[in-house]
């Protein structure tokens, strides 16, 4: 049975990393919470965004989804919320959730507090009492099973489905037959790839809900009275050798795995522990697709790469797996895995079980090269007004364009 | 997979000093066919036109990056492309055996405005 050493919640998850989160609830204080963070102490992390004060329903609903699921995140310790006070988000509700997660919170309104430097006096008294309050914490022995690893991939390369996704999937295949969760997303690089998704759905109500995500995003595309071209595969894929979405699409989609789908979630909505491999709808955009995973409680992150992406999270561990030999070469103190070894013959098991590892490693304490470098990218999608007609807000994916389904 | 790349990089150097010529280098780049099926093989080399790709014996026509693709066999436009053992997309121009397959002459037939498959 493979273990890791980890921080047990009063809820029961278990988190790897003990941080205090600084979460802004609108773009008007994401500056008031990177500061905060800063003049904290180290284990203060922001999660600065450019979501507004106002917004439709739909686009608030899955703001307010996101900023709950990163402040009850298993790695947050305990949680400050900061507001100017004008926030339509439910800040209170929020707070409630963290509260009834069993880490302590705080709210902290600027306006209340006599404008920005006063805010930020009290934020870093608050950020230093909620972390000596919760310094004594102690990692425990828990089973992989209880780990939710969220896969992403970004400045994809044709080495990306040669070499790193492979590997990667082979390591997801280890943790879902271990009891575990993988969980991987950018609904728009399943294009091309979704009947092999679709033939390994664990059933029919999964299949129908998977290709009308599908749908809706390629349409959403189609709406713009744009295409996809241009934006999927970007210049740099297409550089990178990758002609088509439909060539990227069958690359991407072998960071999941083998393993039968068992769903497929709305953004940042929870994903199950023990749940095998589980779908999410994000944007293809990697940061916003990171951050809809961590807040669906992933408490580590794979992040394949062939051109050399360098980008972390302020909540969850990100390891950098890449594929493209002349990229590690010259960015090895950005990885943590070298998958390119199998572009010149290595065996994709014995990467996988490497990779594997370095999952272990990482949840037990190890730092990746992003943690080492501060590097805590984040940022949250923001529904775009074109698109509500296709989203409910609702956030349950199940009904909402499964017209669409209808395909030829 | 086998060829060094500093064995492959100096016979290349030296029949640049010999040939005038494009044809016929020789050099042997290895590349990756990931399906019967494929219609293109993906070169983990950079290949100049004369390069032979190990994996099935073909003349690399013209240059061609690392990670990119070669046709396998000829395409007349509308015809698929074939990578993965799936459509990747469709090609644009008639393409011949040995050419570099990309964007200049290959199109996704997905996610476009003018219609969807």
């Amino acid at each position: 049975m493979d273990t890791f050493d980890g921080y047990r919640r009063p809820d029961g998850r278990i988190g790897i990393r003990n941080i205090v989160a600084v979460v802004p609830l609108s773009v008007a204080v994401s500056a008031v919470a990177t500061r905060i963070a800063r003049e904290g102490p180290e284990r203060a992390h922001a999660t600065p965004h450019q979501l507004s004060a106002d917004a439709p329903d739909a686009t608030l609903e899955q703001t307010r989804r996101v900023l709950e699921g990163v402040a009850t995140n298993p790695n947050v310790a305990g949680a400050v919320l900061v507001e100017l006070g004008t926030e339509r988000v439910d800040g209170e509700g929020i707070a409630d959730a963290v509260a009834a997660a069993g880490r302590p919170v705080e709210i902290l309104s600027v306006r209340e507090c006599g404008g920005t430097a006063a805010a930020v006096e009290t934020g870093v008294e608050l950020v230093d009492d909620l972390a000596a309050e919760t310094a004594d914490a102690r990692r425990e022995s828990a089973d992989v099973s209880e780990l939710v690893l969220g896969v992403e991939c970004g400045g994809s390369d044709a080495t990306s489905g040669l070499a790193a996704n492979p590997s990667v999937g082979n390591a997801c295949d280890r943790l879902v037959d271990a009891g575990g969760t993988a969980t991987f997303s950018e609904t728009p690089e399943f294009i091309g790839a979704e009947h092999i998704l679709a033939e390994r759905c664990a059933d029919s109500e999964v299949r129908e809900k998977l290709l009308a995500y599908v749908d809706r995003r390629e349409a959403t595309a189609e709406l713009m009275g744009a295409d996809l071209r241009g934006a999927q595969p970007s210049p740099g894929n297409q550089e990178g050798g990758l002609t088509t979405i439909e060539e990227k699409s069958l690359g991407a989609i072998s960071k999941g795995g083998t393993t039968p789908v068992q769903d497929i979630v709305p953004y940042g909505s929870d994903l199950p522990v023990g749940g095998g491999l589980v779908l999410m709808d994000t944007p293809g955009y990697d940061i916003e697709s990171v951050t809809g995973k961590v807040a669906g409680g992933a408490q580590l992150v794979i992040f394949t790469t062939g051109r050399g992406s360098t980008t972390g999270n302020p909540i969850a561990p990100v390891i950098k797996v890449c594929g493209n030999p002349q990229t590690w070469d010259r960015m090895a103190s950005n990885m943590d895995v070298n998958a390119s070894t199998i572009v010149t013959g290595d065996d994709l098991e014995d990467v996988g079980e490497r990779i594997y590892e370095t999952v272990l490693e990482t949840a037990s304490g190890r730092p990746t090269a992003a943690e080492v470098r501060g590097l805590r990218e984040f940022a949250i999608n923001e529904l775009q007004p074109n698109e509500l007609g296709y989203f409910d807000g609702e956030g349950d994916g199940e009904t909402v364009g499964s017209e669409e389904v209808s395909r030829s | 997979m086998t060829e060094s790349e500093t064995g492959a990089e100096a016979e290349t150097a030296a029949s640049a000093d010999t040939d005038t010529e494009t044809e016929a280098t020789g050099t042997r780049r290895p590349s990756v066919e990931l399906d019967e099926s494929d219609t293109v093989v993906t070169v983990l080399e950079d290949a100049e036109a004369g390069d032979v790709v190990t994996d099935s014996e073909l003349e690399v026509t013209e240059a061609v990056p690392f990670g990119h693709k070669v046709a396998l066999t000829a395409h007349d436009p509308g015809d698929e492309v074939r990578k993965y053992g799936e459509v990747i997309g469709v090609a644009t121009e008639p393409i011949e055996p040995g050419e570099w397959v990309h964007t200049h002459n290959c199109d996704s037939a997905r996610g476009k405005a003018e219609g969807r498959r």
